[in-house]
């Protein structure tokens, strides 16, 4: 793949965005993919047409800390992975609780197989 | 001061995009925009489950009319690229031509949209009538005026003739013409100074924070244009991206102008260096597998596609990243501070295409 892969944890993850941030460098967007059981997140980030990816593996069930308070950008991103994977983000700085796209009375997580989630009240 | 939230959109007459901004104002001045997307989410990402590696293509062409033909390469390079597949250069070449008329026929029709914003209907109808050159090329050399599905896996399934490149020669040099007699208007007329210039103004450093792409990032003086990555055929053109420093809407305005006529240039210099040789390579072997993250220029500026492939006809991932979702954190940066009457314009600099982000 295109650029340099830096694989973080859920732990490393807001200190090596925060490490990207002050290098000057753009966040692109995220891509998400299912592994197993587990979400991947890569994190795009661009500085002189240069790209560099962080690569989080982390489990679908568990909060995602949000790097929305470092890139204000990213709150559009994660509302969407919060949508089509049922993925929660902690501190999501503008958070529509899973309705960016989707309607509140819908129970099927788009992009996650067999997966049902409660409709909203 | 008390406040007041008015909902702007989702149908709203100068914007013909289905977006909604809950604007808290007080005293006419905005304070704050909240936007709700979700109107028309198609859901084609999930598409890559049933349909197989080939026909996405007509999926990633539909994801935005306008901008079809460029989501058809960035998908086709990334395929390309997984399965080793090397394309004829001379479609490399036609995939630039019909990508520059593509952005030209984009700016033009924004360019119309934008004057039509505030109220100059007189200049909106004569971007529009110099588009429809633009619309007739596309339609005689593909078939079709907008979607013109011409990319498959491999290179490209139409080709130029020597009459065709001629034809083309004489029409993109009328729309110069027609084009550049508009400019003093489009870049100088009081009236529209008076609605563009100091509103919705974005500093350099705002616009790269918030992750600005396209004209919307070089209007705030970034030099930042995907094709300078030399993807397909665009390392053997020469131009540069165009520049503009002032941050507001009359700034993000002029640069898309003058891409206008840039793509010009650029479907000139193809054509000058157009090779003979073969429109596409038969693709043979598994299907592709991997991942791959892959960058191009559209008219609204870098648009990715991360594609995960499994070795089957199926694509196990396909995430598209389209520009108008990049710029909607600098247009909720922009807004604030902003007088109402003012809303419009600022939201249609962006050049917003809501079918694009709601993929």
């Amino acid at each position: 793949m295109q650029g340099k892969v830096i694989d973080v944890t859920v732990d490393s993850l807001v200190g090596e965005v925060m490490h990207m941030k002050n290098d000057g460098q753009r966040l692109v967007t995220y891509s998400t993919y299912q592994e197993g059981d587990k979400i991947g997140i890569l994190y795009h980030f661009d500085k002189n047409l240069e790209i560099t990816h962080l690569r989080l593996l982390a489990d679908m069930d568990k909060p995602i800390p949000s790097v929305s308070g470092v890139y204000f950008a990213a709150l559009l991103v994660e509302n969407e992975i919060r949508d089509q994977w049922d993925v929660k983000f902690d501190g999501l700085v503008l958070d529509f609780n899973r309705t960016l796209y989707l309607d509140p009375e819908v129970t099927q997580v788009p992009l996650v197989s067999n997966v049902k989630i409660e409709p909203k009240k | 001061m008390a406040t007041t939230v008015i909902p702007f959109g989702p149908q709203h007459p100068v914007l013909p995009e289905p977006v909604h901004l809950t604007l808290k104002v007080e005293d006419e001045i905005v304070k704050e925009a909240i936007p709700a997307l979700g109107y028309v989410h198609r859901g084609l990402e999930k598409l890559a489950d049933i349909r197989d590696y080939h026909q996405m293509i007509n999926v990633c062409e539909r994801v935005c009319g306008i901008c079809s033909m460029i989501h058809a390469v960035c998908y086709s390079q990334s395929i390309e690229e997984l399965m080793g597949v090397e394309v004829p250069d001379r479609a490399k070449m036609l995939r630039i031509i019909w990508s520059e008329l593509h952005r030209c026929h984009s700016h033009l029709l924004w360019l119309g949209l934008f004057a039509d914003a505030f109220g100059f209907e007189a200049l909106f109808m004569q971007f529009w009538r110099v588009r429809e050159r633009i619309m007739d090329i596309n339609e005689a050399t593909t078939g079709s005026r907008v979607i013109v599905s011409v990319n498959v896996i491999g290179g490209v399934r139409a080709d130029l003739s020597p009459e065709q490149i001629r034809w083309i020669l004489s029409e993109i040099e009328i729309v110069e013409k027609e084009v550049r007699a508009m400019q003093d208007t489009i870049m100088n007329d009081y009236t529209v100074k008076s609605r563009t210039v100091g509103i919705g103004v974005m500093t350099k450093e705002q616009a790269w924070e918030l992750g600005a792409a396209g004209p919307t990032l070089r209007g705030s003086g970034v030099a930042q244009d995907m094709r300078m990555t030399g993807y397909g055929a665009y390392g053997e053109l020469d131009f540069e991206p165009v520049v503009e420093t002032a941050g507001d809407c009359w700034a993000r305005s002029t640069v898309r102008f003058r891409e206008v006529l840039q793509s010009i240039d650029l479907v000139r210099q193809a054509i000058a260096k157009l090779p003979e040789g073969e429109l596409a390579t038969k693709v043979k072997g598994n299907p592709p597998e991997g991942e791959i993250f892959t960058r191009v220029e559209q008219p609204r500026g870098e648009c990715v596609y991360y594609i995960r492939g499994n070795g089957t006809k199926h694509l196990d991932r396909l995430r598209i990243r389209t520009p108008t979702f990049a710029n909607i954190p600098p247009l909720l940066g922009m807004l604030p501070g902003c007088e109402l009457a003012d809303v419009p314009v600022i939201v249609l600099s962006i050049d917003p295409c809501i079918s694009c982000t709601e993929r």
